[in-house]
């Protein structure tokens, strides 16, 4: 079963075409890279998987259901984290768990939280409100929270643009193992190539809208004759019109 | 149902900020009221009218104004995705606001009302039974002023906060707050009517002066209320509709 299936996915602002007419799916269990550069719609290409914002025209599919944006059922089993989403500043970051624990029904509720604070490290700070947190801290608050309804699919739009070496090391670590240990098929949005060399299992290309190349990171850079991704990056957005 | 219970307790702090603000206004009308005792025949045995009044409007107001509140608190908190993300549903959303924005309204409005009783010697409870009907009637306005505004805001962006505030500015004259419809220009009159807040402060005059209760005006300004409640409500997820074309959900914030 394919958790997520993408077929010709079209989607018109007023003036500009932001994504015109992709095709993909994600397996069960991987993690799928999108790469480009600005304005190349990644963004726009998550939001409509989360129905936040309606295609043009296309279909989606979550495992082989197609998305119906009446009924948001197909939510319970996703999650999102980005930097420009953060949690309301004047709860405490347990007051936040708990109000997204609720929010999506969680059966363990006590214990998926306390593993969670485990997990992500976040005791130091559990009774702090998140307002006054660090952004790296509130980075990993907000992945807590991503993974409070233990999501089969995770949408995570550049989880760590803005985090220093440092931590950003420590979220990707924390997620391979989450991956490891988790059945969770992930579509990750970024510009840092290590962190897609490093996590995903497949990478998109895209450029103004249109995917223009795909492969594993490894045979990217082999096809390409490159020595790493961003070489590859690099030489795709700046060919003119090859597609 | 706990989800709402979350929500709204999400939105608990400014307690002081909920009391101050209405208790600061019943204490100037109170006054100026009591002035008005002192030197008008009209306002000598219903000194009660305005002061009852302006309690009354104070109501509407707040529960219009901490329904937009709380979706534009959602909105600066740049959280308002996650909750639309989560598997909530707009009628959730409404439910949520709606009760909270009640609860917020009671925490201010009760004791500016109690305040009133010892300071001017005029309680709005005197209205008796009838006051929670008008009370509810004013609660469905507020509500359906706050959803559309709030609509407007995740349609416009939070630009259109501005707006929030005009458009209670503005139906506050036609609302017939302090004055009888009578004293309205007569093409403004049928428009006026057309508003419940007119049929409400009507009948509030008319319990407090004549010491009758009419149970045409209340009606009058439910049904009018439900009508008005029912189309925001179908603008409102429209709102939600036409911000999912455009993309605005996305970056709502910014
Ligand atoms: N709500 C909107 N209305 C109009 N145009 C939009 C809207 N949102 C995005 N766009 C346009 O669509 C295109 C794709 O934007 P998108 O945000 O998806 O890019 P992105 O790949 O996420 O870029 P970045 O790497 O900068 O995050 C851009 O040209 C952008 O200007
Ligand atoms: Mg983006």
């Amino acid at each position: 079963m394919k958790p997520i299936e993408v077929k010709n996915l079209k989607k018109q602002f007023k003036t500009t075409e932001a994504v015109k007419g992709i095709n993909f799916s994600i397996n069960q269990s991987e993690t799928l890279a999108l790469l480009g550069p600005n304005g190349c719609g990644k963004t726009t290409t998550i939001g409509m998987l989360l129905g936040l914002i309606t295609p043009t025209s296309g279909n989606i599919f979550i495992n082989e259901e197609e998305l119906n944006y009446k009924d948001h059922q197909f939510l319970n089993i996703m999650n999102f984290a980005s930097p420009y989403v953060e949690l309301p500043k004047k709860l405490t970051v347990l007051e936040n768990l708990k109000v997204y624990g609720r929010m999506y029904l969680i059966k363990n509720f006590k214990e998926k939280i306390d593993q969670l604070i485990e997990d992500l490290n976040l005791k130091p700070f559990l009774n702090k409100r998140t307002g006054e947190l660090s952004s790296g801290q509130k980075n990993r608050v907000s992945l807590a929270k991503s993974l409070i309804n233990d999501p089969k699919i995770l949408l995570l739009d550049e989880p760590t643009a803005s985090l220093d070496p440092d931590t950003g090391d420590y979220v990707r670590s924390y997620l391979e193992k989450y991956k490891k240990e988790n059945d969770i098929s992930i579509l990750l949005a970024s510009h840092n190539m290590d962190e897609v060399t490093r996590l995903s299992d497949y990478v998109l290309m895209m450029k103004e809208g249109q995917i223009i190349d795909h492969g594993k990171a490894k045979d990217l850079i082999d096809k390409h004759g490159r020595e790493n991704l961003e070489q590859v990056f690099l030489k795709l957005v700046r060919q003119k019109n090859e597609h | 149902m706990l989800r709402h219970f979350y929500l709204i307790r999400s939105s608990f702090p400014r307690i002081f900020d909920l009391i101050y603000w209405p208790t600061v206004q019943i204490i100037l009308w109170g006054f100026v009221s009591k002035f008005f005792t002192m030197h008008s025949d009209y306002f000598n045995n219903v000194a009660g009218v305005i002061l009852s009044a302006a309690i009354l409007y104070d109501f509407l107001f707040r529960s219009s104004i901490s329904y937009n509140m709380l979706f534009l608190e959602e909105i600066w908190s740049r959280n308002i995705i996650n909750l639309f993300v989560s598997p909530l549903k707009i009628s959730e959303i409404i439910m949520a606001l709606t009760s909270s924005a009640l609860i917020r309204t009671m925490i201010g409005l009760v004791p500016a009302a109690f305040i009133a009783i010892p300071l001017f010697g005029i309680s709005i409870f005197e209205l008796g039974v009838p006051l929670i009907l008008l009370l509810f009637s004013l609660y469905l306005f507020g509500v359906t002023l706050g959803l559309l505004v709030t609509a407007g805001l995740v349609r416009f962006g939070p630009s259109f906060e501005n707006v929030a505030w005009a458009s209670l500015f503005f139906i506050a004259p036609l609302g017939c707050i302090y004055y009888p419809v009578e004293i309205l220009p007569s093409w403004v009159q049928p428009i006026a009517l057309g508003l419940p807040l007119a049929h409400i402060f009507e009948e509030t005059r008319n319990i407090l002066v004549n010491q009758t209760v009419s149970f045409t005006n209340i009606y009058y300004a439910i049904g009018l209320n439900l009508i008005y409640l029912t189309l925001a409500i179908s603008i409102f997820y429209k709102s939600f509709a036409s911000a999912k074309r455009n993309g605005t959900l996305v970056n709502i914030g910014e």
